[in-house]
């Protein structure tokens, strides 16, 4: 088919097509946007904690005098074990999705002058790295001479695991077994290197540092007290978790449950995401309610179109043009004007995107967006325009023959 | 003859339901969909103290030892600074802040202790802030010097653990000591918590929390030291503090200064007196660096950053939405009124001016623009009623207040007049010959 006239016509028709170009254009870099936005906080939703999650639940209290504190972990411990499908309780000082809990800047000399980064310093009595499932990829698990006693905050001298990803931080290259961490006075030396751990409160930090963690054996004391993780089959964990909140305030009166960081791995995740879930759900909506708009407005420019050309339509037809012709005649246009919006809506989706990418940690757009943000304009062009094309191709050649 | 142009207007769109329809429903979109995110905006970027804003400032003095150059001054005080400066008394007045969270409960009731947020602070905290009583009031100056134990508690709290009932002179425990009531705050709101606001710098946009609740309970500073020994967080230290909770001689930034200056002399005169002090202190070696900065709460809210990434986001894609469907309405009305050119070929061959023809296609539009509002209005409370089903602590205060109401309808009437405008002069413009001729 020949594109002379269509581009002729289009030139007749200068500000209506300037209009649908500027809207397309404008559809296709939110669109292109919101997608990366909602592709980064699915990403982000994604994260790996590096445990057993679905096994896992835990209570966290507080309120109580530190003077007791043995005495709580004892009765807690012992309570908590006893509720029918726990297999596992462990005194920690947090678990990821619960409250933060040790979150110091560490160094990698005694005299505190190279800077390995902030971690969060996890503290387990023995037995937790299984209880947690945490894999460990290289060196060994801590023995049972392992686990230290804490003091204010942390044991003193301590074999501590690390994450991959923190080992690869502070020691590039190289492995970090024997290495030393220094935490003010306190010394830890890497026996083992965890496939990941995620800190407590993940979205704290940087992307990158989500997983820069270290877990420290500990034995339950003073400062290691009131936050239990427990064990259960996933299926047994719903039940047990509601028992075991129910329990504390037969075990301990003397504290207080802190419910909100108090219940299952898989809920406090889900309560840890909902902001983002709820931006995902609104971002989606967004785009459907554009590609809507965008639609609507597409089908009725064209059947307006259609409406004032009814009589060249006829005239075309009655010299020969099929009803094909004609539809193609408008899938062609609309093709060229979509094509048009997209080429404006590229350069505004970048310079979106630069924007985004100032004010928002997220990335620059990568171009399969745009591929498919604008094959869907393109789909969703030849769809809004199909209804008013075939109405065109349905006029009759004797309208050519008709005054007016 | 604006009466006729208005009938004329509802004619001509009852006589194209489908494309009138599509109009109203892309203004209202539009208008509902940046209304709901503007009055979030409004609601979390406003002043929360309007007329008394400009004249409290935050302090911040600059304690780190080490010798790295902090592009910052620091967010928040240690215990030594921040008692010095309240001391030296140079502001009209002045309040240290410090927060923790504390085991509360009635004696001589059954029901179970409360955790709840404390707040440590001077008698002055209250007129500054303009908090408003519903019993008693706030502790008196006095207080403050007899570490005296007495509380002022929240509306909420009130409602807790007395029904709301006047508790004046009851006592309530914190931890292990029994406090006496002196004062209860009616429901107190700002917008957002502005006195607790730090640390926004460091929070990658999620300031949502900044939003959240006045604490429970308010006790004289050091009376809440005292009473919560051990239980204190900090900000951040340079050093592990030797006991932890206790942070008074410790190397830990955990406590606020703010205070209250009631003109611009004195204002210059503090900043002079803040430096000066910061000054000194690094001549005695106790500080590094003199950085020190005395914002006004909506410098200290601006460079906090308080209004939520996501809030901002939001507003930007709610305008580029409206764009969208601006050109839709603008692209619409142009084929509308350009298949009406024969109309108004006959209007103009009867004597209309240009300019009648314009003001007619111009009401029609505003008739159309007021029923988009309309339904924008609708969709807007849809909109504000969907965020408050949303997992933020600002939830609760998302209303539509009257001046955003009247935003609403400004904004849907001139949207939509601007959309007409274009092809209003595009239709004042029909040669009426050349229609006439084909008719």
């Amino acid at each position: 088919m020949r594109t002379h006239p269509i581009f002729a016509a289009l030139r007749h028709h200068r500000l209506a097509t300037t209009l649908i170009v500027l809207q397309i254009a404008l559809a296709c870099a939110v669109m292109c946007n919101a997608c990366s936005l909602i592709a980064a906080r699915w990403q982000a939703m994604q994260l790996v904690t590096g445990i057993d999650e679905a096994s896992l639940g835990t209570l966290y209290l507080s309120g109580f005098e530190p003077g007791r504190a043995n005495d709580l972990n004892a009765r807690m411990v012992a309570g908590l074990r006893a509720i029918p499908g726990v297999t596992a309780v462990n005194v920690v000082n947090t678990v990821p999705f619960s409250h933060g809990a040790g979150t110091v800047g560490v160094t990698l000399d005694a005299a505190g002058q190279r800077e390995g980064g902030v971690v969060d310093v996890y503290l387990g009595t023995p037995g937790t790295l299984e209880a947690l499932g945490i894999r460990i990829v290289e060196g060994r698990a801590p023995g049972a001479e392992d686990y230290r006693p804490v003091g204010d905050f942390f044991p003193s001298q301590a074999n501590v695991l690390i994450t991959r990803a923190a080992a690869d931080h502070m020691w590039p290259g190289v492995s970090p077994l024997g290495k030393e961490i220094f935490v003010d006075k306190n010394h830890f030396r890497v026996i083992g290197v965890m496939e990941h751990l995620s800190i407590a409160r993940p979205g704290s930090m940087g992307p990158e540092e989500t997983d820069w963690s270290v877990f420290a054996p500990s034995l339950a004391g003073p400062t290691l007290a009131g936050t239990y993780v427990i064990r259960a089959k996933p299926g047994d964990l719903p039940a047990v978790m509601h028992k075991a909140r129910e329990a504390v305030t037969a075990l301990a009166p003397d504290a207080v449950l802190i419910r909100e960081n108090s219940d299952s791995l898989p809920a406090l995740r889900a309560a840890h995401f909902a902001n983002d879930r709820a931006m995902m759900s609104l971002l989606v909506g967004i785009i459907v309610t554009l590609l809507l708009v965008t639609a609507l407005g597409i089908v009725g420019l064209a059947s307006f179109w259609v409406q004032r050309r009814r009589k060249q339509i006829g005239i075309r037809r009655a010299i020969g043009a099929s009803r094909r012709d004609i539809v193609q005649y408008f899938q062609l246009e609309n093709f060229f004007i979509v094509s048009m919006g997209i080429g404006a809506g590229v350069l505004l989706a970048y310079a979106a995107s630069l924007t985004l990418m100032h004010f928002y940690e997220v990335p620059l757009l990568p171009p399969w967006y745009l591929a498919v943000g604008g094959a869907t304009l393109w789909i969703l062009g030849q769809l809004a325009v199909l209804g008013p094309a075939l109405r065109a191709a349905a006029v009759p050649p004797v309208v050519a023959t008709r005054a007016g | 003859m604006f009466g006729y142009y208005v009938e004329l207007a509802v004619r001509s769109l009852r006589r194209n339901p489908v494309l009138t329809g599509l109009m109203v429903l892309a203004i209202a979109v539009g208008i509902g969909t940046s209304m709901t995110t503007l009055t979030v905006m409004h609601l979390l970027s406003g002043d929360p103290l309007p007329g008394r804003s400009e004249h409290l400032h935050y302090v911040q003095v600059t304690p780190y030892p080490q010798d790295a150059t902090p592009t910052h001054p620091s967010e928040v005080m240690d215990y030594r600074s921040a008692m010095d400066l309240w001391k030296a008394k140079r502001a009209d007045q002045q309040a240290l802040l410090v927060g923790s969270t504390i085991k509360v409960h009635v004696p001589a009731s059954t029901s179970p202790p409360l955790l709840l947020s404390m707040l440590s602070t001077h008698a002055d905290f209250f007129t500054m802030f303009a908090a408003p009583f519903e019993y008693g009031g706030a502790w008196t100056a006095e207080d403050d010097e007899k570490h005296a134990r007495v509380a002022v508690i929240s509306s909420d709290l009130n409602h807790r653990l007395f029904r709301g009932e006047n508790s004046i002179g009851k006592i309530i425990r914190l931890r292990d000591s029994d406090v006496r009531i002196v004062g209860v705050l009616k429901p107190w709101r700002p917008s957002p918590l502005f006195y607790d606001v730090y640390g926004g710098r460091m929070a990658h946009g999620d300031t949502a929390d900044f939003y959240g609740k006045v604490e429970d309970v308010m006790t004289p500073f050091q009376s809440g030291l005292e009473i919560n020994d051990g239980n204190f967080v900090q900000f951040t230290c340079w050093q592990l503090p030797p006991s932890p909770g206790h942070l008074q001689d410790a190397p830990c930034l955990w406590v606020r200064l703010w205070v209250r200056l009631q003109d611009d002399a004195k204002v210059a005169a503090y900043r002079r007196f803040v430096a000066d002090y910061a000054a000194q202190q690094k001549a005695q070696g106790r500080f590094r660096h003199d950085l020190t900065a005395v914002p006004s709460l909506m410098e200290w809210m601006t460079s906090n950053r308080v209004v939520p990434g996501d809030v901002r986001l939001q507003v930007w894609l709610a305008f580029a939405f409206l764009a969208i469907c601006l050109c839709n309405t603008v692209g619409l009305l142009l084929a509308k009124f350009l298949r009406r050119g024969a109309d108004f070929s006959v209007r103009r061959a009867l004597g209309a001016t240009r300019g009648a023809v314009v003001m007619q296609c111009l009401v029609e539009t505003g008739v159309i623009g007021i029923a988009g509002g309309l339904l924008g209005w609708l969709f807007t409370l849809a909109g504000l009623w969907l965020v408050r089903q949303q997992p933020v602590p600002y939830a609760d205060m998302v209303r539509l207040d009257a001046s955003m109401f009247m935003t609403t309808f400004v904004l849907a009437v001139t949207t939509s007049l601007l959309a007409g405008a274009l092809p209003a002069i595009r239709a004042g413009r029909v040669a009426p010959a050349l229609h006439l001729k084909t008719l």
